[in-house]
């Protein structure tokens, strides 16, 4: 694990970028038919293999791509771009600051492809993911206060070589940040607007009226976004690497043991417990930050 | 210094001609406006070209004939209001300028006898970053408003036509505006200040019906309260200090300079509209767009904050100036969240500048470097973008007949230049890598700094932020096939040609980002601090590239599939398959029914009633404890 | 090499059925049977699918509502008519709302017989209906070859 550190803090900015531009969609899809077969395996059933995420992907982009209007698919281009610049500047070790900016400009994106169709279903989930997005945004600006407070300062390659446990300085950002990672990772009870399983309350939501190629590029775009997510889990336990990745492939676990215990929450319930719950836990860390000064 | 008289007089002549000139001329009143326009906006342009290595500048401009000519106009302006508002059977203002005119009368002939005064007039980077405001965006919307006039007039032809008097003033605002930036002696700035304060109702009130009428006289009402405080601060200044001057107040000891300073932020508090004086800005969005555009997201709100960030320096580190700070967030704070809740398109805008703008006055509270920095590139990012956003809307209102929200559906079909101005605007005010968003999060790392609670303020007020403006660019951008007029012919070459400027003018602003920081900001930060903040090479490099990639890429990916994409399949949209055509569906008992949408606007959580209370109510506390904590 | 065969979605429409069929279907989505262990996924959107599952028969207004989903869908497509009401119309063909079978008014790809249709053969079917997505998808692919 020490010899994977030094290799990571010896190369480059732009090498790591690029490191992790080509290795992130494997672990991401990896991810994805881990959560998929876990997910049958807790339901009585087998469950497809764990490289099925791939074959859905290679599937989507062998099919024709029909659209509604000419321009939806464009959005969809910007917010895998947008997304990859996200987790490549947090890999690459910038400024945190910048990957949040990124995440919200690329999710902007999303919504947008959502509502330029004038689709109903298509509409209320671009609603709601804009509803989810107002419900984790407080929490990701209150996390990159955290590690400031915490650190001193924003950029991500200094914050993962901080000699001392983050997670005895935040625990309290660390709890907000996994309750709303359900609402990132899409999972019950918070996957409002575009369910990945054969749940079919808004049909697709958001992403009913993509096709072939553009659902395929939606896709590992969440792949990309997920292996992002994780990372940030590693940063509160980057003291100690073997813990931090334990504890990151755990959370992701844990994500897939509360989407299979938990039915899908109203959005009025959605947006209101993840304010509710940011404001009890990550300002109270704030608070005590700013008593301790 | 001839520049800067001239720059302060020279709109007023242009007022007078405007409102001699019949109103038949429309074409010579074009003419005279574009001249106007390219004369302030290009002395301007000199000022920053100019001044901009040196310091602050101090001139002498002793001319007694000035002093008498100002206390003149004052008492005009005192008689009128008082005339006016009896005209009007409203009694309020009256008892406020008369209070306000006995203490100021009274100071001129009393302890203000002789008041020696060594620099009237300076320039600094701030006065010139402000003049370059009202010079080029000022000018841009009074050029605008010509031209929207002459159409205002004969779409509401019950309206009486008093457009020579509307020029007037708007011209007479810009030439105040002028003045106000440039005065180093303080009774000038309140001169000019209080010239604003009486345009500011009558622009409000043109239409003259019912309802302006009454937002007439809400403005009326606060501006001269807040007059009433900078009053009081000019008495206790130099009855206790014997200054009557900026740089001299600058130096002062703490002691004797915090309750004037804390009045008169009072009275910039009440002219940027933060709480508890908000319902005058949401009230005056009955004006004409150009008011609207004009007064209340790029001039006279901007006089507000420029008065209270002259002052935070003599504020740092007092509790008042923590009362400032967390005022200044929940403003952001509740805003934000009020706008969630609104529809009709003007009051979204006239929220969001209240936000933002609380912001200002909020990093005028934390005072630091890094503060006053993103305070500044904030002025200047708002400037730019939200005066596109109430043309846009002005535009929408009367072509379309509809400012609601609601029925912006389409737009991008049915207007796509308009659609895509109002986009740039929108994308200015919330995304990234545009400036607001830079202006933002360098407030959040200032705020961190001082007092880690107001990150709350930024975090769910940044969220909801994205909330509103998300949803109304999806539902200008929604995509319906077939079917739609074309009414880009509605809207005059004129006024596409105003918008395309202000969305260059945008872009351009946001692009030279790293300029506009260097040469505009860092000195002004440093004539201040000493040091400005240094954002990390690689962070503003990506920044560019992020926004010079979207330039490269949202044209040419726009342009490809609207043109020359042929590989693609068009279906219709998925309602079960009980599609009927394009629009419409088999519904229940067969009946044919179209689709519509609607956005969410959550009144029940974010109503305007209950949060604007919350809003008076913390905030008039926390001015109490503001003048509290300095006058014991 | 197509990735048919690794991940078929299918879009399940009901055009008359008396739900017997759909049960089945939906009973080898079930633990018992879990056909999703062959990357099988119940897709709501005809964007979304690559099989066409349909059970019933078809009159006038199953008829529109299947084209329209069949319209919706992109290539390669195959549709799996389930149920002998479905391939045939059954013991309904006569009666005067019912056209027939599915193949009436749309090119069926596999028949599953049964009434109702077993979910192994069901499953047998899906299979079946895969082989033909991929022959589909050669074909196009050998067709653009020789156009382009």
């Amino acid at each position: 694990m020490n010899t994977l550190i030094e290799i990571y803090q010896s190369m480059s900015i732009f090498e790591r970028m690029l490191a992790y531009v080509i290795l992130a969609p494997f672990i991401g899809g990896l991810l994805a038919g881990i959560d998929r077969k876990l997910t049958a395996r807790l339901q009585g059933r087998v469950g497809p293999p764990i490289r099925q995420s791939f074959f859905d992907v290679l599937k989507l982009f062998q099919k024709e791509s029909v659209v509604v209007n000419k321009f939806q698919n464009f959005p969809i281009i910007l917010f895998f771009i947008f997304t990859v610049l996200a987790g490549a500047l947090f890999f690459g070790g910038a400024n945190f600051l910048l990957t949040v900016f990124s995440l919200t400009l690329s999710g902007v994106f999303f919504v947008l492809s959502g509502f330029s169709v004038s689709s109903p279903y298509s509409h209320v989930g671009a609603e709601r993911e804009i509803i989810q997005t107002a419900s984790y945004e407080p929490m990701i600006i209150l996390l990159a206060a955290g590690f400031y407070l915490a650190t001193g300062t924003f950029n991500v390659g200094e914050i993962a070589l901080y000699k001392k446990p983050l997670i005895l300085a935040l625990p309290g950002i660390f709890a907000g940040y996994l309750f709303i990672l359900t609402i990132k990772f899409r999972k019950s009870p918070f996957d409002l607007s575009m369910s990945h399983e054969a749940h079919q309350e808004l049909v697709r939501g958001l992403t009913t009226e993509f096709s072939g190629p553009a659902l395929a590029l939606i896709e590992i775009t969440h792949w990309y976004e997920n292996v992002l997510l994780l990372g940030i889990i590693y940063l509160f336990f980057a003291f100690n690497p073997w813990l931090a990745l334990a504890v990151t492939f755990g959370s992701y676990l844990f994500e897939i043991f509360i989407d299979n215990n938990y039915a899908r929450f109203k959005w009025q319930l959605t947006f209101m417990s993840s304010w509710v719950f940011t404001a009890a836990v990550a300002v109270s860390n704030v608070i005590v930050f700013g008593l301790i000064r | 210094m001839n520049a800067l008289i001239f720059l302060t007089v020279f709109p007023l002549c242009v007022a007078v001609l405007a409102a001699l000139l019949p109103v038949g001329l429309h074409a010579l009143r074009k003419t005279i406006g574009i001249i106007a326009a390219v004369v302030m906006s290009a002395l301007s342009v000199y000022l920053l070209i100019a001044y901009h290595d040196a310091g602050p500048l101090y001139f002498t401009f002793d001319s007694p004939m000035v002093d008498w000519c100002m206390f003149g106009v004052e008492l005009f302006i005192a008689v009128f209001v008082v005339v006016f508002s009896i005209r009007h059977k409203r009694y309020l203002p009256v008892v406020l300028v008369v209070v306000q005119s006995v203490i100021m009368f009274g100071f001129d002939f009393t302890s203000g006898r002789g008041i020696q005064v060594e620099h009237n007039l300076f320039i600094d980077m701030f006065s010139i970053i402000m003049a370059l405001i009202i010079g080029i965006i000022g000018n841009a919307i009074c050029l605008y408003g010509i031209g929207y006039m002459a159409e205002y007039h004969e779409h509401y032809p019950e309206i009486k036509d008093r457009r020579r008097y509307f020029f007037f003033m708007m011209y007479a605002f810009l030439g105040a505006m002028f003045g106000l930036v440039f005065s180093n002696n303080i009774k000038w700035f309140y001169f000019f200040w209080e010239i604003t304060t009486i345009l500011s109702p009558l622009l409000i009130g043109y239409r003259n019906d019912e309802e302006s009428i009454k937002s007439m006289f809400r403005t009326l009402n606060m501006n001269l309260i807040g007059g009433l405080g900078f009053a009081v601060g000019i008495v206790t200044l130099y009855s206790g200090s014997h200054v009557m001057e900026l740089d001299k107040m600058m130096q002062l000891d703490k002691a004797l300079v915090l309750i004037p300073a804390v009045c008169i932020v009072f009275a910039g508090l009440e002219k940027s509209a933060q709480f508890p004086f908000s319902s005058w800005l949401t009230g005056a969005m009955v004006a004409p767009t150009p008011v609207s555009a004009l007064l209340h997201s790029s001039t006279m709100v901007k006089a507000g904050v420029y008065a209270i960030l002259r002052m935070s320096p003599m504020m740092k580190d007092t509790a008042a100036a923590n009362m400032l700070m967390y005022m200044g967030g929940m403003t952001f704070l509740v805003t934000a969240l009020i706008a969630i809740s609104q529809s009709n398109g003007k009051k979204v805008l006239a929220y969001s500048t209240i936000g933002n703008l609380g912001l200002i006055v909020a990093c005028a509270g934390v005072s630091s470097p890094a503060a006053l920095w993103s305070a500044l590139l904030l002025i200047i990012f708002h400037a730019v973008s939200k005066p596109l956003l109430f043309l846009c809307v002005g535009v929408c209102e009367y072509k379309l007949n509809s400012r609601d929200i609601e029925d912006m559906d389409y737009l991008i079909m049915r207007v796509p230049k308009l659609a895509a101005a109002m986009m740039v605007g929108m994308a200015g005010m919330f995304l990234a890598p545009f400036g607001m968003i830079v202006g933002k999060f360098a407030t959040l790392k200032a705020f961190l700094d001082q007092s880690p609670l107001m990150a709350m303020s930024i975090a769910y007020g940044s969220a909801a932020t994205v909330f509103f403006w998300s949803k109304w660019m999806g539902k200008i951008m929604t995509i319906k096939y077939g079917v739609t007029k074309l009414m880009e012919h509605l809207i005059s070459g004129w006024e596409k040609f105003v918008l395309a400027v202000f969305a260059a003018a945008t872009l351009l602003v946001c692009l030279a980002f790293p300029l506009v920081s260097s040469r505009l900001v860092d000195p002004y930060v440093q004539s201040v601090f000493g040091t400005y903040p240094v954002p990390s090479t690689f962070t503003l490099s990506v920044i560019f590239g992020m926004l010079a990639s979207l330039f490269i890429i949202l044209p040419l990916g726009l342009y490809y599939y609207g043109h020359s994409s042929k590989e693609y399949k068009r279906v219709g949209t998925y309602f079960g398959g009980a599609n009927i055509d394009e629009l419409s569906f088999r519904g229940p008992m067969d009946r044919q029914l179209t689709a519509e949408t609607r956005n969410y606007y959550m009144s029940k959580y974010f109503g305007e009633g209950v949060l604007f209370n919350i809003g008076v109510f913390i905030s008039l506390t926390l001015i109490l404890i503001m003048f509290g904590v300095v006058i014991l | 090499m197509g990735w048919f065969k690794r991940s078929p979605w299918v879009i399940h429409c009901n055009a008359t059925s008396c739900n017997g069929c759909d049960i089945e279907f939906l009973a080898s989505l079930s633990p018992m049977y879990d056909v999703g262990r062959f990357g099988v996924i119940n897709v709501g959107s005809p964007k979304h699918a690559d099989i066409l599952v349909v059970t019933g028969s078809v009159n006038a207004k199953s008829t529109q509502v299947l084209k329209t989903i069949y319209a919706q869908m992109p290539n390669p497509k195959v549709i799996m008519a389930v149920g002998l009401c479905a391939v045939s119309g059954c013991v309904f063909q006569d009666c005067y709302n019912v056209h027939g079978g599915v193949d009436k008014v749309l090119p069926v790809d596999v028949y599953v017989p049964g009434c109702a249709a077993r979910p192994e053969s069901i499953i047998d079917g899906l299979f079946k209906a895969c082989d033909k997505l991929e022959e589909k998808y050669m074909q196009h692919k050998e067709n653009k070859r020789k156009a382009g």
